[in-house]
């Protein structure tokens, strides 16, 4: 482990600690806006159809609220994210349930519900699309000839050669569903227009500068200047959503000339925001007689639901993390994403790569089922080494730690004998069945391919008159703690004390475009480029004064003397790293100019009677680059981690006639102190030589590995090999019913 | 009707005397966050499942988005504007600032009351106690570990003195 600097590799007081533990810190519900109105959304109770009309209640007092239709839009009536094929309201085809049709604003925050009840709407309904396999028939056609959104490719070597000769070849197809977010504080938004026209929002969002960019086209010709207000959680839930929600608040309040909050309450944001993307994962594989990887052939579908919104990049990171972390000399992986009847789903945390990881490592599990082969020797056999080659051509130079996280996690969690011991266990009589299952990851962190070269993201340091040095930056807090990690990557390339070192908010009046806060791209890509300006501005600094001061009285006096002389403010913009070639056409090179690697081992019981499965111990190895903060990276993996468990085990998102139906927290059960286990955390810092002080990203790389380990633990518990998630108790009692009649 | 809405309620919060005028069934949560201005107080479902907006009532954790204030009429509320002195935070949320145990901030206010109910009652250090106390609050940044850690720790420094 590298040696602690001035601020990197220290476990600081975050810098937002002190107003959320006091409860101080203002989320968006808790900003105060005088005369303001309640704004909410009617939206649509079918799946796919016409509205035929749409009424007001004549009975209902409609003197003090604000009604806004499709027609109230002044530009375009869209949510520009990717594509703009998603309306700001629906103007006549309704394509998913809870779709927005008109806004309602109200003085009063109860009176408001009741007013959009009194808005009665009739359709002409049609037999909707409800899964991926109706979207691939055609039933109807939702987007272009096909309903396919995006697709891709990846071919290398002779995948149809390699299959003649191989000694096994084992199928298998894994699912996932939908996952809910589930952030504690609903999606929510305020908004107002300003004397001069200019419309302002504050929010709870991750991305200031999506919002504007799909504002500009709903209000052309306006100046938007969007805020985040302390978010409270987003895990990608609220990277294009939030634009939605901005331009309805916006709407509203340019119709109204009143300030408008719109905040979602707990059902209206499960059911009609974005999910986890639910897939479906082919495997056919071939082996060499010993297990060693002769060919991949991966065919993965991706349900985007209605709008295409961010699905072509999500199933690209999909697409490109399919093999996992493996060197195969024949590979051809087939995606794509397709349109049902469904809310868009959209990104989280992991985005697309859970859900083909899943699918890769669950079938390590079938393959050895069918070859007898030992799971963990087939990995230590085919994963990647520094010189592999992936799938896209990509050739592995540095920091590749898959072995090591690998055999670290193995140590760590006495993974052969507590197999050997639960396998004697299982065959004698007792309350539970007991199994640990091992799963082995990675993820690249930052935008996919071209990517960071098109967001051109940008980022600076200001040296302030009272001596301190600002952070600017688009980045957004939402509980990572990215907050902090700028500001001590900032302080150590200057050689200051964090204390003098503040993090502007993130404000699109104040801040450059750093792009979204999303991808595990904050510390290792704006993390970098920070570290380049505050270089620039040490240099400066240093040619005028000669040395560079580390008191807030230095550098007040340093600002004096600079002020006269030019700007205070050193911004610098994303440079690509020359070695990092990706060929967007062909699909080929370097997608990612580095990954992330982790193990994880998850141990634990099977009720024999009711088949509840009940977490004893979880472990993870994982590669960081460097820790930036130590406490905060295990924030990320023990929350990761945790999340991932919920996917595997109980988070059921029930849809019916495209509509999510347990949207509460009642009934969509996400993983409680009870229900988490105690997870011991290794951190492996194998640094990255583009990384600032060699970190890699890691929001998301936790998310990988968890729900592929519980299928292989359950596995050993009860011989049942569960690819399609949550492994829920009924799938367990079916399993075993099924095998008790077959035998 | 008239007389029953406009009957003052009483009751004493974060140790002043406090007197609520209006609907007899308002949200418990809705008076301390718009009456009283005290936002420190969140909601997450509004149906008692994530314990978001948790406070003391006597003493022992209530989650306020199921409490009408009338049922408040008389008796003891603190919310997590109490537990600071001045610029000094309390034990418990030392040790939450050195555990790194708030991360979007959302559900910290409901635990750290859940929890100082525990610290105060003289709750043990066992983490699965820990566990099982807290069970009732939701969150899903940190994966549970430095909150449970942030607890024990405080549990075993008040031993120790």
């Amino acid at each position: 482990m590298p040696k602690p600097g001035i601020a990197v590799g220290r476990s600081v007081p975050r810098v937002d600690a002190d107003a959320k533990l006091r409860g101080v810190a203002k989320y968006i519900d808790d900003l105060r806006l005088p005369g303001c109105l309640y704004g909410v959304t009617v939206r649509s109770t079918i799946a796919f159809g016409t509205i035929r009309k749409v009424e007001l209640d004549p009975c209902w007092p409609w003197k003090d609220a604000v009604v806004a239709g499709p027609k109230d839009i002044p530009g375009e009536n869209c949510v520009a994210v990717i594509e703009a094929d998603q309306p700001l309201l629906a103007p006549g085809r309704v394509m998913h349930p809870m779709e927005p049709l008109l806004l309602v604003a109200h003085p009063d925050r109860n009176r408001v519900w009741e007013s959009s009840k009194h808005v009665q709407v009739s359709y002409d309904e049609r037999d909707p699309v409800l899964t991926v396999s109706e979207s691939l028939a055609r039933k109807q056609l939702l987007r272009g000839t096909d309903n396919v959104f995006k697709q891709y490719l990846i071919e290398k070597g002779d995948v149809a050669t390699a299959f003649a000769g191989a000694a096994h070849i084992v199928e298998g197809e894994y699912r996932t569903p939908h996952q809910e977010h589930a952030y504690i504080e609903p999606n929510g938004m305020a908004a107002w227009v300003e004397a001069d026209g200019a419309i302002v929002v504050v929010g709870s969002m991750q991305c200031p500068y999506y919002v504007q960019k799909a504002l500009k086209r709903i209000f052309p010709g306006r100046d938007i200047r969007v805020i985040q207000a302390v978010t409270g959680g987003a895990f990608g839930g609220k990277e294009d959503y939030p634009s939605m929600l901005a331009g309805h608040a916006a709407l509203l309040a340019l119709k109204s000339r009143k300030p408008v909050k719109m905040l979602y309450d707990r059902s209206e944001d499960m059911a009609s925001t974005t999910k986890r993307h639910p897939s479906v994962v082919r495997h056919r594989t071939a082996l060499s007689k010993e297990g060693r990887l002769l060919a991949q052939d991966i065919d993965v579908v991706f349900d985007g639901g209605a709008y295409l919104t961010l699905s072509p990049v999500v199933l690209s990171r999909g697409t490109l993390h399919a093999t996992g972390p493996y060197e195969c000399p024949n590979v051809r992986v087939r995606s794509r994403a397709v349109a049902t009847n469904s809310p868009p789903n959209g990104a989280f945390r992991g985005f697309g790569a859970p859900q083909t990881l899943f699918a890769a490592e669950a079938h390590w599990e079938k393959i050895a089922a069918e070859t007898g082969l030992d799971p963990l020797k087939l990995r230590r056999l085919n994963l990647v080494r520094e010189g592999s080659v992936l799938a896209t051509g990509q050739v592995l130079k540095e920091s590749v730690s898959a072995a090591q996280a690998l055999e670290r996690v193995v140590a760590r969690s006495s993974y052969e004998k507590t197999r050997r011991t639960h396998a004697v266990c299982n065959r004698k009589p007792g309350k539970v069945w007991k199994g640990i299952g091992l799963a082995l990851v990675h993820h690249g962190p930052g935008f996919t391919g071209s990517g960071e070269v098109m967001l051109a993201s940008r980022a600076a340091v200001a040296l302030e008159r009272d001596g301190r040095i600002a952070v600017l930056s688009a980045t957004t807090e939402m509980g990572q703690g990215e907050a902090t990690v700028l500001a001590q990557i900032t302080a150590e390339t200057l050689g200051l004390d964090l204390s003098l070192v503040r993090v502007e908010t993130p404000d699109t009046a104040k801040v450059p475009n750093s792009g979204p806060t999303v991808a595990s791209r904050t510390t290792m890509i704006i993390g970098g480029i920070l570290m380049k300006a505050a270089l620039k501005l040490k240099e400066r600094v240093v040619q005028e004064l000669g040395s560079f001061p580390t008191t807030t009285k230095g550098l007040k006096e340093a600002g004096r003397k600079l002020a006269s002389k030019g700007p205070l403010t050193f911004e610098e913009e994303y440079r690509k790293p020359p070695e990092v070639v990706w060929d967007e056409a062909a699909y080929k090179g370097d997608a990612y100019g580095v990954y992330g690697y982790e193990a994880v081992t998850v141990d634990l019981s099977v009720d024999r009677t009711t088949y509840e499965v009940k977490l004893r111990a979880v472990h993870t190895s994982t590669d960081v680059g460097r820790a930036i903060h130590p406490e905060l990276v295990r924030g990320q993996i023990a929350g990761g981690t945790v999340q991932a468990l919920g996917w595997a085990l109980t988070e059921n998102a029930v849809f019916q006639r495209g509509r999510m139906s347990n949207s509460q927290f009642t009934n969509y059960v996400i993983p409680t102190f009870s229900d988490a286990p105690p997870i011991d955390l290794d951190i492996i810092e194998n640094p990255y030589s583009r990384g600032p002080y060699g970190a890699k990203g890691i929001g998301e790389l936790p998310h990988n590995a968890p729900a592929p380990a519980v299928v292989a633990a359950v596995r050993q518990a009860t011989g049942l090999l569960i690819g399609d998630l949550p492994v829920l108790p009924e799938k367990i009692c079916h399993g075993l019913l099924a095998r008790r009649k077959a035998s | 009707m008239k007389r029953e809405a406009s009957r003052a309620i009483s009751f004493v919060v974060n140790g002043a005397e406090r007197t609520y005028k209006g609907p007899a069934f308002k949200r418990l949560i809705d008076v301390l966050r718009e009456d009283f201005g005290l936002t420190g107080t969140k909601e997450g479902c509004g149906e008692g499942e994530c314990g978001a907006c948790t406070v003391l009532l006597d003493g022992k954790p209530a989650a306020s988005c199921l409490v009408p204030v009338s049922q408040v009429h008389g008796r003891k509320v603190e919310t997590v504007e109490s537990l600071a002195r001045g610029e000094s935070l309390n034990p418990l949320q030392r040790s939450f600032l050195e555990e790194a145990a708030a991360q979007c901030g959302i559900c910290t206010p409901g635990i750290l009351l859940t929890a100082w109910s525990w610290v105060k009652a003289g709750g043990s250090a066992d983490p699965e106690a820990v566990r099982k106390h807290l069970s009732g609050n939701l969150c899903r940044c940190t994966g549970y570990q430095s909150i449970v850690d942030a607890v024990v720790k405080t549990v075993k420094k008040r031993r120790a003195a």
